[in-house]
């Protein structure tokens, strides 16, 4: 099964180049959906085997060293979800460039795949790379100074996180002749006394692996990568690609390789709450509507960081909870700020006002985005920070799980900042004859608020259920 | 001796690192890296790791080379006032890196952190063989998607900018 998840966006790109003509090109689009929404299924399919044994399981094994567990798999899920928005988005605003695009979405595909799927270290160095040349170019793509601006910044930072990261990855080979998570962890745990090699290789790969995702303070490119490009491009790098690259990789490492290092979870804890405070603060004074949520992810990248801080079973579901809420709440903003982008060609801020009444779906949907990434019941952002804070409480992190519930205050107030000034007050006359976004924008605006508020709804009953099968 | 020779080549290294980081001229730059590569591959032997240095002589000295100064020959030069003000901007960027790299190199001479990087297993060409097919495919698998996104981003970075 688990090479199924790189096999099939690989025929897609085989198919498409191989058999490539003028009219075969039109149907870049729908191959991509396709692999996406196949990618949805297998893992809806992976979730449900995992969660009650409803089916039995493809087996194809060719590559030995992968596998795939019930987090591993509402990942896979996420990442076809939202490559499905992306493709979306692209079809109804750029659609000459769609060929190329589906290729580039398809690689990124296989990178943030492998990611979620390695056992092994250095694998995971591998998949690393191929997310993040493919989010370059896809950054670079749009060849305007900002764009290209972002990209380079994104290339320097990254270049240097995986200097950082393959030095840790051969010190570990060196000392410990093993590159799985398990033998890591188990030589992690049975030496007693930690060499001063050792303390440097973890140095440095947890200053890599923080750069990849953002974290304050490695956070420089993080609103130039996301503001820059087109609407579908940071859709897709705000919602997924950074996380599943670092993110994921943090929150990996920290369940199977460090679960009983104790001063590693108290650093990332503090990293985390870092990024949440200054992500916070930084969103407020911003005047652009991409940078702010920006600044915005990298303060909920912080929660994600902290629940798997906590080492325990709880902080681990919150943390994955958060990550999947996360990319469907941060994505449907990113949308619908794009969408605005569109209809009105600003996104300063100062110079919007009142949208309200000429694009309602858009409104609305912020709307429901806002309240869930604040942490407002009955919203799905509600339930994953609930179970981030109990799980910090239960291990003692007291006063981190009051800074973290202070900065959700902090999250309502600069987003009802930025509904007020968008979408409420009067309409300006310049903005008399703005119309609806597109249908491209609507509908990826409209899946993901349904998402939204369905996973708050019913988190409850899920959550019930997976106590009854012990899954946490 | 052969510590000599290798601490030498080592600085020579640096040395070259450094040139292409710091140089004006483009062309100059790459030729500065090939250099680098080739004494990294020097090392490589003298430690023990001929295939690496093959890989490392063939690849990084030989391909990537090409591909730079194929590069730098399909792009425009810039002019000549440009280049004036990058230079300048350049050397106030760059200046502090050579004081950095012999603060650093004199902190680890001095303080001589215990650091054990003796390899507890070495490879023959054999399990260097196997290792690669068969206990790595996924990484190759990998590398394979790494080259094509870089193939991709350069067909359609600079096709598109050819057009314009």
């Amino acid at each position: 099964m688990p090479t199924l998840f790189l096999l099939i966006p690989f025929i897609g790109i085989v198919l498409l180049n191989l058999f490539y003509t003028k009219k075969l090109k039109k149907l870049a689009f729908g191959t991509g959906i396709l692999v996406t929404l196949i990618q949805m299924f297998l893992a809806c399919a992976l979730i449900f085997q995992i969660a009650g044994n409803f089916f039995t399981a493809i087996e194809i094994k060719y590559f030995i060293n992968l596998s795939i567990d019930l987090y591993a798999a509402i990942i896979l899920f996420t990442i076809g979800l939202i490559a499905f928005i992306s493709l979306i988005i692209r079809r109804h605003s750029d659609n000459d460039e769609i060929f190329n695009f589906t290729q580039l979405i398809m690689i990124i595909m296989i990178g943030m795949n492998g990611v979620v799927m390695v056992t092994d270290i250095f694998s995971l160095y591998v998949f690393l790379e191929v997310t993040s040349v493919a989010s370059f170019v896809l950054i670079a793509k749009k060849k305007e100074l900002l764009a290209l601006n972002g990209s380079f910044k994104y290339l320097l930072m990254s270049s240097i996180a995986t200097l950082m990261i393959l030095t840790a990855v051969a010190i570990f080979f060196m000392t410990f002749g093993t590159l799985s998570y398990e033998g890591l962890g188990a030589q992690l745990t049975a030496d007693a006394a930690v060499s001063t090699q050792i303390v440097l290789a973890i140095i440095l790969l947890v200053t890599g692996l923080s750069i990849k995702a953002g974290l304050v303070p490695f956070h420089m490119w993080v609103p130039d990568a996301y503001s820059s490009p087109s609407a579908s491009v940071s859709v897709l790098l705000a919602g997924i690609v950074t996380k599943a690259g670092g993110v994921y990789a943090i929150l990996r490492l920290l369940m199977v390789v460090f679960p009983q290092i104790v001063l590693i979870q108290e650093v990332f804890a503090f990293i985390g709450i870092i990024s949440i405070v200054a992500g916070a603060l930084l969103a407020i004074g911003q005047k652009d509507f991409k940078k702010m949520l920006a600044y915005s992810s990298i303060s909920q990248i912080g929660y994600i960081i902290v629940g798997a801080a906590c080492g325990t079973p709880l902080g681990f579901l919150g943390a994955f909870l958060h990550f999947f809420n996360h990319a469907t709440f941060k994505s449907l903003l990113f949308v619908n700020a794009s969408a605005v982008e569109a209809q009105t060609g600003y996104k300063e801020l100062d110079k919007l006002q009142g949208l309200a009444g000429k694009m309602k779906i858009t409104s609305w949907t912020s709307v429901v985005a806002f309240l869930s990434t604040a942490g407002i019941p009955p919203f799905s952002g509600f339930w994953s920070k609930v179970i981030i804070i109990i799980a910090l409480w239960q291990v003692g992190f007291i006063p981190y799980a009051i800074i973290a519930l202070l900065a959700s205050i902090l999250t309502l107030a600069y987003f009802l900042i930025l509904q007020r000034k968008v979408f409420f007050g009067k309409t300006s006359a310049e903005f008399e004859n703005t119309k609806e976004a597109n249908n491209g924008f609507i509908s990826a605006s409209m899946i993901l608020a349904i998402i939204t508020v369905l996973v708050g709804i019913g988190f409850p009953f899920v959550l019930n259920f997976l106590k009854i099968k012990g899954l946490f | 001796m052969n510590n000599t020779v290798l601490y030498i080549l080592l600085g020579l290294l640096v040395f070259s690192a450094l040139l292409t980081a710091m140089i004006k001229n483009t062309l100059k730059a790459v030729i500065a890296l090939a250099v680098a590569s080739v004494i990294l591959t020097v090392i490589m032997f003298l430690m023990g790791a001929p295939l690496a240095a093959v890989f490392e002589l063939s690849v990084a000295a030989g391909l990537i080379t090409a591909i730079f100064v194929s590069t730098i020959s399909l792009t425009g030069s810039t002019t000549k006032s440009d280049q004036t003000e990058n230079n300048k901007k350049r050397l106030s960027r760059y200046i502090y890196l050579p004081i950095i790299i012999v603060i650093v190199a004199g902190i680890i001479l001095i303080t001589k952190p215990g650091l054990d990087f003796t390899s507890i297993a070495m490879a023959t060409e054999d399990t260097v063989q196997s290792t690669i097919w068969q206990v790595r495919n996924l990484d190759i698998a990998g590398q394979i998607m790494v080259i094509l996104a870089g193939v991709f981003g350069v067909v359609i970075l600079f096709k598109e900018r050819s057009k314009n």
